[in-house]
């Protein structure tokens, strides 16, 4: 039972990973063969040591494939709405979007002090799309891994804002335009001088240069933990969150009285991660917007 | 756990995501939006000044109804007061007209009577000469006392 649990446990949390395997690698086959590779080959890999293996030339095709098809689908889902979008009286769906739009628009407008036609459609992708990632939580752990086991995949990872590559990809983009803005709106020098400068400052040259090293140790952090922060933060909280379902799961194989309990409790989890999903999606969105209005602010 | 190339696919994902929703989708649907937030303020100004213009007209209408009923009232005055007087008119007219007929009447009468008279007159001039000229015997020549008999005449 106990091998068994952490099998389930590490088989959940393995990610799908197609990549490139190093000549002379020993591959440990299901049957219990070895087979060893006369040269360096692009594949699907078996086993979690196999992806670990894989180095950086890899992909997690589970959790990148899922977060592009749902990013696809809200585009595809936004652009129809978009084309439809007329004066008359909304209805239906494209009533649904636009109050996505005006929320969005009122957030940016409160929190960003500054002219720039891409935070607000930045603002929505992030908040509909990390939402859509998350809400792949709330799907029962076992059906897609299971639906796709049966095609013969046997690694299916669903939620991509468990996987710290997804979260690091948008909080570094996130990261990028904050330099970009920072150094578009200040200039190199404002930039630095935000770096070194603050946050002690002194009359004295002398002394001013002996903080300068200081300020841009304490600065450089503060600047880095952003992305960070960001991308742990969301991928913390849903890989905790996918986490406890995966566990609760595993009572569903533990006995009617527990399953019983497991199922009550996969409710009362499922409703609370509601909230969480939300409020992750709506903190990774607000905190973009509030960095980014940080770099186009001049001091 | 692994970081990997997903990062940049993911990377390159979000970059074309967020370009497709700002190039595709929000610009659309904010200008839709505000449109429609102008349309449904003119659409109440709108409503707002038609109610304005539908009280000033129901203004209008109520004086110039009362106009009309004061002019339709004055009219029908005026009518009955020349209803009256042509009545009167008549009257008069009617009146005059008898009293001319009963005088024409009167003189017809009198020119009748004064015409039998005359006749009469006459034929009593003669019937004194006949019967003088019986009592006499003789016939009477009437040139030889015309004098007399014309004063017997004026006598009758």
């Amino acid at each position: 039972m106990a091998g068994n649990s952490q099998e389930y446990i590490s088989h959940h949390l393995t990610n799908l990973t197609y990549g490139k395997l190093p000549a002379g690698y020993v591959r440990h086959n299901a049957d219990g063969t070895e087979s060893e590779l006369t040269e360096a080959t692009w594949t699907m890999a078996h086993t979690k040591q196999e992806a670990a293996d894989m180095g950086f030339m890899a992909v997690n095709v589970d959790t990148l494939g899922w977060s592009f098809g749902l990013g696809a689908l809200l585009m595809f889902l936004f652009w129809r709405a978009a084309k439809k979008a007329s004066t008359d009286v909304p209805s239906g769906f494209q009533n649904f979007v636009e109050m996505i739009v005006e929320f969005i628009d009122n957030t940016v407008k409160e929190a960003f002090h500054g002219r720039n036609p891409l935070i607000a459609p930045l603002a929505m992708t992030i908040f509909t799309w990390v939402f859509m990632m998350n809400f792949m939580d709330l799907i029962p752990v076992d059906v897609l891994p299971t639906i796709f086991g049966a095609m013969g995949v046997h690694y299916m990872k669903v939620v991509p804002s468990t996987d710290v590559n997804i979260t690091f990809g948008l909080s570094l983009t996130v990261f990028a335009m904050m330099i970009f803005y920072s150094i578009k709106v200040k200039g190199i020098g404002g930039f630095m001088g935000e770096l070194t400068l603050q946050p002690f400052s002194a009359k004295n040259p002398v002394v001013q240069a002996i903080f300068i090293p200081i300020n841009l140790i304490l600065e450089s952090v503060a600047l880095i933990a952003k992305p960070i922060s960001l991308a742990l933060r969301l991928f913390g909280n849903m890989y905790a969150g996918e986490m406890i379902f995966i566990l609760i799961a595993l009572m569903f194989s533990a006995g009617a009285a527990l399953a019983i309990m497991g199922g009550v409790l996969q409710w009362a989890w499922a409703v609370f991660h509601i909230l969480v999903i939300t409020l992750q999606a709506f903190i990774f969105m607000m905190l973009t917007i509030v960095y980014l209005s940080m770099s186009h602010e001049d001091h | 756990m692994n970081i990997n190339a997903t990062l940049i696919g993911q990377i390159i994902t979000f970059a074309i995501f967020v370009w497709f929703c700002m190039k595709f989708v929000w610009p659309y649907l904010l200008t839709a939006m505000q449109e429609r937030e102008k349309k449904i303020a003119d659409g109440l100004d709108a409503a707002n000044r038609a109610e304005r213009d539908l009280e000033l007209a129901q203004e209008k209408a109520a004086s110039q109804l009362h106009e009309s009923k004061a002019k339709a009232a004055e009219i029908i005055e005026q009518a009955n007061k020349r209803a009256n007087q042509i009545i009167d008119e008549a009257k008069e007219a009617a009146r005059t007209e008898g009293a001319r007929l009963v005088a024409a009447a009167q003189a017809e009468v009198e020119q009748e009577a004064n015409r039998a008279k005359e006749e009469l007159r006459k034929q009593v001039s003669e019937l004194a000469v006949a019967g003088a000229a019986k009592i006499l015997g003789k016939s009477v020549d009437p040139a030889a006392h015309s004098e007399l008999l014309n004063k017997l005449a004026d006598e009758l």
